[in-house]
């Protein structure tokens, strides 16, 4: 056990166990970015997902809302510690847009409008556990939260969840993003408590 | 966009509370003793953790307030009425008292004295706490930087450090921006941070110079918004947010 601070006795108890250790409920939707909300207007977005040979594809807006997409009920967590549960979410599965391109890449640098990046295991991406999500609450995502579109990746810290996304870059290597280059875990793992390089 | 490398585990230390400050009715700088800090950047912050005696946990993230000081750092707590960690530490919290505490973290969001570029500081409420740790980093630097501040608070007894920012000295210039009520005297009436007031108060958008913007979010959505509208660019403004936003 830690250091006992003499007279704190805490008060946000209520052991939920949806809640991974460390975090606590937030009813409202904080909202954490290093620099301003860019604003890209659904004309002038792309998207595109890069092999590591160079291979691209591209989606422009209605492209993607041509796409199947899926609703998405989640819990998301984020590193400075608050949670939300069951948030409604709609998107498009990053499988339909990985598909069969062809690939070695066991890594994935997502790129951002307004120069964000963030690394993750390709496998994190795949197989339902990822979205390009474009719909918040039934409403369209906005700048605020990523809109028009962000990345989505629920089981792991929301700094993962790249907002403005606008590339998911394939590598057979993996390098750090702009927060785990400034110290942040290279997975962040909410369940693990993976916030800082170490943890 | 590049970080600061920062490697190995991030320790939880203990520190130990060695002196208050009393900021205002409402917050206060609380100094702690936590051996073998390894120093930090202007404008990092720290996580805080408080145990209680049954072993329950919670932890909070909290800017340093100035540049270290050997083995002495200074948080600035603002109280949030029924805050579960900042009624602690602006209350029943006293000298000797233990907290752990680990960073520091954070490598987007600082000052460095290296920096040459003229910087605008613009704080929303405690938002100036780790803008206050650039001012302090320059001073102390002996840094020629030029420095602006916009200081957005409610009314002039909320003025966190007043007695260091009321003593002019050279290449800061600061602008206060009084959301409910002015200091007696001065004529006009209260407003909110905006484009008038950060167009004067700005660098020219080709002077090179970097802006950081800190306080609770929807300040900084409007900061921040009100820069780019006046053509800076967005890789020149840094961002701290720090409270909750209501959707
Ligand atoms: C990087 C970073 C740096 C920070 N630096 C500082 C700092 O230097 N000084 C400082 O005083 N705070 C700072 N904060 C905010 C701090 O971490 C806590 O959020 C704050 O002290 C409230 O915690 P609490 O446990 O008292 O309140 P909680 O028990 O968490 O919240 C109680 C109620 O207050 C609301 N609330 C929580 N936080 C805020 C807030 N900031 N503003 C308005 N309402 C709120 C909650 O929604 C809730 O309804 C910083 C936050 C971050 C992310």
């Amino acid at each position: 056990m830690g250091v006992v601070t003499p007279g704190f006795t805490g008060r946000a108890r209520g052991a939920n166990p949806r809640l991974p250790p460390g975090q606590y409920l937030a009813e409202d939707f904080p909202v954490l970015s290093a620099g301003p909300t860019p604003r890209v207007s659904a004309e002038r977005w792309e998207f595109a997902v890069v092999t590591e040979r160079g291979e691209r594809r591209s989606w422009s807006w209605p492209e993607l809302m041509a796409l199947p997409s899926e609703k998405i009920t989640v819990d998301i967590h984020c590193v400075t510690q608050w949670s939300k549960l069951d948030t409604h979410w709609r998107g498009v599965p990053v499988d339909a847009l990985v598909g069969d391109l062809e690939t070695a890449a066991d890594y994935v640098m997502a790129h951002s409008y307004g120069g964000y990046t963030t690394n993750l295991p390709l496998a994190d991406l795949l197989n339902g556990k990822a979205w390009i999500a474009y719909e918040y609450g039934g409403k369209p995502l906005t700048p605020e939260h990523g809109g028009p579109a962000r990345l989505l990746v629920p089981h792991l810290y929301l700094w993962k969840s790249a907002k403005w996304v606008r590339e998911l870059r394939l590598a057979t290597k993996d390098d750090p993003g702009f927060w785990e280059a400034a110290g942040y875990h290279d997975y962040g793992d909410p369940w693990r408590e993976q916030r800082y390089q170490g943890d | 966009m590049a970080g600061t490398a920062v490697s190995g585990r991030l320790a939880w230390r203990v520190a130990r509370l060695a002196e208050i400050r009393q900021e205002t009715p409402t917050a206060r700088t609380l100094v702690f003793d936590i051996p073998g800090w390894p120093g930090h950047l202007a404008g990092q912050h720290v996580d805080v953790r408080l145990t209680a005696a049954d072993g329950y946990t919670a932890q909070r993230s909290y800017s340093l307030a100035a540049p270290a000081n050997g083995d002495r750092i200074e948080l600035t707590v603002q109280r949030v009425a029924d805050g579960e960690v900042s009624e602690h530490l602006t209350g029943p919290y006293a000298i000797g008292d233990p907290v752990e505490i680990r960073g520091p973290i954070g490598g987007w969001f600082v000052w460095r004295p290296a920096d040459t570029a003229p910087v605008l500081l613009v704080a929303g409420g405690a938002g100036i706490v780790p803008l206050m740790a650039m001012i302090r980093a320059r001073r102390e630097a002996g840094s020629k930087a030029l420095f602006r501040l916009v200081y957005s608070l409610r009314t002039p007894e909320e003025l966190y450090y007043a007695a260091e920012l009321r003593r002019p000295y050279a290449g800061l210039d600061i602008t206060y921006v009084y959301t409910r009520e002015l200091p007696e005297g001065q004529s006009g009436i209260p407003r909110r941070i905006d484009v008038p007031t950060l167009n004067t108060a700005a660098w020219p958008a080709d002077f090179g110079a970097t802006t950081y913007i800190c306080g609770p979010t929807g300040f900084v959505e409007t900061a921040a918004d009100i820069m780019l509208a006046l053509g800076h660019s967005p890789q020149s403004i840094r961002t701290e947010r720090f409270g909750p936003s209501r959707d």
